[in-house]
Parts: structure tokens; sequence; C-alpha cells
């Protein structure tokens, strides 16, 4: 239907017409998700294998993250045992800290936080970068020369988030129980070998595993979304800073809809 | 003005379209092309802007699929070819575009080196590193080799992008806007180093232009889009010796601006 015949259309005609387009543009946009993550799922079994650029792109969402997580995580170990810290102090019940710090952070802080910081940092960067190589030609180029562009730069740099997310959580964890260590120790005098055997009294199997799953899942996210959005960008400059912004508020919105639907199964399993 | 190139050989085909139309939504730009290019021959084809120029060596390189049409690369058919397929004949084009495609995040010779270790595996890092200084001989580069994409200036991205697709010794080149936002003396640099790619590595080449001091220094032959088909083909004296207005007007705003 084009826009005279739109014109002739009265209103609630109109309405109709524009709810359909909507809903058609939706379901489009559904199917290409779809074939992206298929496609995916097809080509990072397949060779040629980019090892070299996985390399690389690990090296970018890791190491390069080290210093911002590390802060971040610290200073987060640090307030939480601190904001915690009255609430329990009403009961008497401060030895019970180290505790609420490990289940608050295994099971929820750590790999939420590090996902939140890495899809500011790594989704953005992801999406504006493919984004600008989509639109100065250089993923076509990459084509023409008969390079798979989507195994060069989508399956290279989503592989580099799901390894390397796992990895910076358990660190992010790490420090952040380090952080409320050292909250602990100046509070209530408690040595670190007392606080980390708390630790893990506190934790089950399950809380690590479930740790675990949720950040292979966040970094899996962040990667696909930061790849989907830059891949299919458009209209120039716009378009990339389009990518970079919808790239982190999607990842960020799709991290925590997982985080509360791993929730339920984990709780489900534990049969709360 | 360029002398026709003698080695042109009128019996083999590089590239043969046939009805060729390509539509995005309601516009049509192409309507049913025919195109021949010759082996040795480099074919200018001029338009305006949004006449479809790119979108023909884009359908050409596979980028774009056609709605409907024959076009024949190298004795295949581009829109009945596997993926496999596809890749195999890209590796005989050549593709430089018009903002030059360099990868940024790479240096000169990381750019280089990019199709050779993906499409030439049996070459030792000695045996690459010396044809990538060949190459980067041949466009006039030798110095840029360890440069980024945005420390080099316009024509320097040109020209790199060229020796970039030159790499894998092509059969055939496709130009999109060579000489595109460049002053006139690198216009001249580009033009001939567009003759000499032609002379030096024996390639048939399409190139995409509406600058007629380029399309009559590399042209052996031009064609004219006008309303989604070729109107006009020969010499540059063929193809401006008309009395359609659209060519007068092509040439007059070229030639008195």
């Amino acid at each position: 239907m084009n826009q005279s015949n739109n014109n002739n259309l009265n209103e609630p005609q109109k309405r109709k017409y524009v709810l359909s387009r909507r809903l058609d543009r939706a379901f489009l946009e559904l199917y290409n998700i779809y074939a992206f993550v298929a496609r995916f799922f097809k080509e990072v079994f397949l060779p040629p294998y980019e090892f070299k650029e996985i390399i690389k792109q690990c090296y970018e969402v890791g190491v390069r993250s080290l210093p911002l997580v590390s802060v971040t995580a610290f200073i987060i170990g640090i307030v939480f045992t601190n904001q915690s810290r009255p609430s329990l102090a009403d009961f008497g019940a401060t030895a019970l800290l180290p505790a609420l710090i490990s289940v608050a952070i295994i099971r929820a802080i750590g790999p939420l936080v590090t996902a939140i910081i890495t899809s500011g940092r790594v989704g953005s960067s992801i999406g504006a970068e493919i984004g600008s190589m989509r639109v100065t030609e250089q993923i076509d180029a990459m084509e023409v020369s008969a390079t798979n562009p989507f195994k060069f730069l989508v399956v290279s740099r989503v592989l580099a988030t799901t390894f390397m997310i796992p990895a910076l959580t358990m660190y992010t964890t790490l420090l952040a129980l380090l952080g409320g260590y050292l909250n602990v120790h100046q509070n209530e005098q408690t040595t670190l070998i007392t606080f980390f055997s708390q630790v893990f009294e506190a934790i089950t199997f399950l809380d690590i595993v479930a740790s675990s799953v949720k950040s292979v899942l966040f970094g899996f996210t962040i990667g696909m979304v930061g790849c989907y959005k830059g891949y299919n960008s458009s209209k120039g400059t716009e378009g990339v800073g389009k990518a970079a912004n919808t790239s982190v508020v999607t990842a960020m919105f799709l991290i925590f809809v997982e985080e509360l639907l791993v929730m339920q199964v984990i709780n489900a399993v534990r049969g709360i | 003005m360029k002398k026709i190139n003698p080695n042109i050989n009128r019996d083999k085909k590089a590239i043969e379209i046939r009805g060729l139309q390509k539509a995005f939504d309601d516009f049509e730009v192409l309507k049913g092309v025919d195109l021949d290019l010759y082996q040795g021959e480099n074919l200018v084809v001029l338009g305006r802007s949004g006449t479809g120029k790119s979108v023909l060596i884009k359908i050409i390189s596979g980028l774009l699929k056609a709605d409907s049409g024959i076009v024949n690369v190298l004795g295949k058919d581009v829109c009945c070819l596997t993926s496999k397929e596809m890749d195999a004949l890209r590796l005989k084009i050549g593709f430089s575009f018009q903002n030059s495609a360099l990868y940024d995040s790479m240096t000169v010779k990381e750019n280089l080196e990019f199709p050779l270790v993906r499409h030439a595996k049996h070459m030792t890092q000695k045996e690459r590193d010396d044809l990538i200084d060949v190459i980067l001989d041949a466009v006039g580069l030798a110095q840029t080799i360890d440069q980024m994409p945005s420390e080099l200036s316009g024509g320097q991205r040109k020209r790199i992008g060229i020796a970039r697709t030159l790499i894998l010794r092509p059969e055939i080149m496709l130009y999109d806007e060579p000489t595109a936002g460049l002053d006139p003396i690198t216009c001249i640099d580009i033009n001939n180093l567009i003759n000499e790619v032609q002379r030096r590595f024996n390639t048939s080449s399409i190139i995409i232009t509406h600058d007629l001091t380029c399309a009559r220094a590399v042209g052996d032959r031009l064609v004219m889009l006008l309303d989604g088909q070729f109107q006009r083909d020969g010499t540059f004296e063929e193809v401006f010796n008309s009395e359609d207005k659209r060519v007068k007007a092509f040439y007059n705003y070229n030639f008195t601006d």
C-alpha cells in the first residue's frame, strides 16, 4: 500500500494500517535476530577458524576491562558490606556478614556488575566498530575479497565475550569479596581465613553453577547484541551512534531478563 | 586522450550481462541492462548520481542480487552460484571502493596481508612480504607500509585500496568512482595507475565515474547509463557526438563548470 492509498483511508483504517506495518516490522526484526543467531551457531563450528582474531578480541574484552572492573568490584564489595552492617547489627547478627556478602556477591552482584560494566564498555565498542565498518563499506570489502565477514567479525567477538565474561566474573567476585573482607576486618577484626571459610560455608555448588551459567549467558548476549546492532546498522554516522547506543541498552535489558529467568530456574531446582 | 589498448581480445568476454533488472522497493534502478566487457578492455560506465552505476558493479561482484537477467562473469552466472563458487569467483575480481574501504584498525601492510593470509596459504611469510613490497611499489607507496589508513591522504588511500585488490592478481577490476573527491593532480595519478594496472596485470576493468576527464583518460570504450539503460556505447567521441540533450548536458556540465 503506497502513500497515496494511505491518504484515502479513514481514521480506524489508518490506525489498523499503521499497527499492521509495525507488527510486520516487529516480526521481520524477530526473524532477522533468529537468522543472525542461527548463522552464528552454524558458522562457529565450520572452518576456517579465525584464532588470531579471537585471541585479539579476548584481549580487548578481558584484559582491557580489568582496570575498570577491578576498581568497581572492590568498591562495591566495601560499600555493600558497609551498607548491610547496620541492618544486621540491629539483630546483633554482624557475624553473619561474610555469609550475606558471599551469597549476594556470588549469586547476583558479581555476574550482574561484570555484565553491566562490560556491556557499557565492550558492547558499545563492538556496536560502534562493526557499525562503522558497515557504513564505510569495509564489510563489503571483506566480502568481495572472498573472506567471510560474519566469521571474522561476529563469531570472533561473540566467542570472546562468551569466554571472557565468565573469567571476568570470577575475578570480579573475588575482588568484591576482598573489598567486603577489608570492611569486615576493619570493624569486626575477622581474619582472612575465617572470613573465607564463612564465605564458602554459606554457598553451595549450585550457586557456583548458576553464577557460571549466567555469566556465560550474559557474555553471549553482550557480544551477540553488539554484533547484531553493528552488522545491521545503516544511515551513516547517525546509524553508528545508534548502533552503539542500542547495543548497550538492549544488552542491559536482556541481561536483567536473563537474571530473572535463571534465578527462577535455580529456585525451582532448589525447591524454593 | 587514451590510446585504445591493442591487447583487447574481442572474441573473449570477461563479463556478459543481458536484461539485468534491479529495483529498490518501487524504484526501478536498472531496467534491462545489456553489457559486454571484453578481455583486456577498460570500460567506463558514465551516468549521473543515483542512476545505478554502483548497483551494477555490486551485482557483478555478488554484493547485491539481481531481480532478473543474466550476469555472466568469467563464464559463470553469478545469480546461480553457491557461496563457495561465488567466493572462488570473487578471488578473480578486484573491487576498488569509492571511499577505499581500508580496514581502519589495521596498518597498510596488514590490509594487504589480509586476503593473502586467507587465500594464499601456500605462501611463506617471506613470500608474502616480498609480494606486498612489489604491489606497494607498483602503486608508488612503499613508504606507507607501516602507516594506519587514518594517516594517509585521500589519494594514498585510493592507491592502497587498489593495491589491496591487486594482491590476489584479479582478472577483472571494478573501480567505483576512483577519482571522486580528489584534487586534479591526484586524479591524473589515479588515472595513470588504472592504465598501468591494465597494462601490467592485463586486467579487464569497469570504471564507474561521472568525471569525464577520468573517462577520457582511462576508457577504451564508454557506455552511458540513462533512465536505467545504456543509451550510448562507443569511444569518447562516439558517445558525446550525440544530439541527446541529456548527453550534451552531461558533457557541458563537466567541461564548462
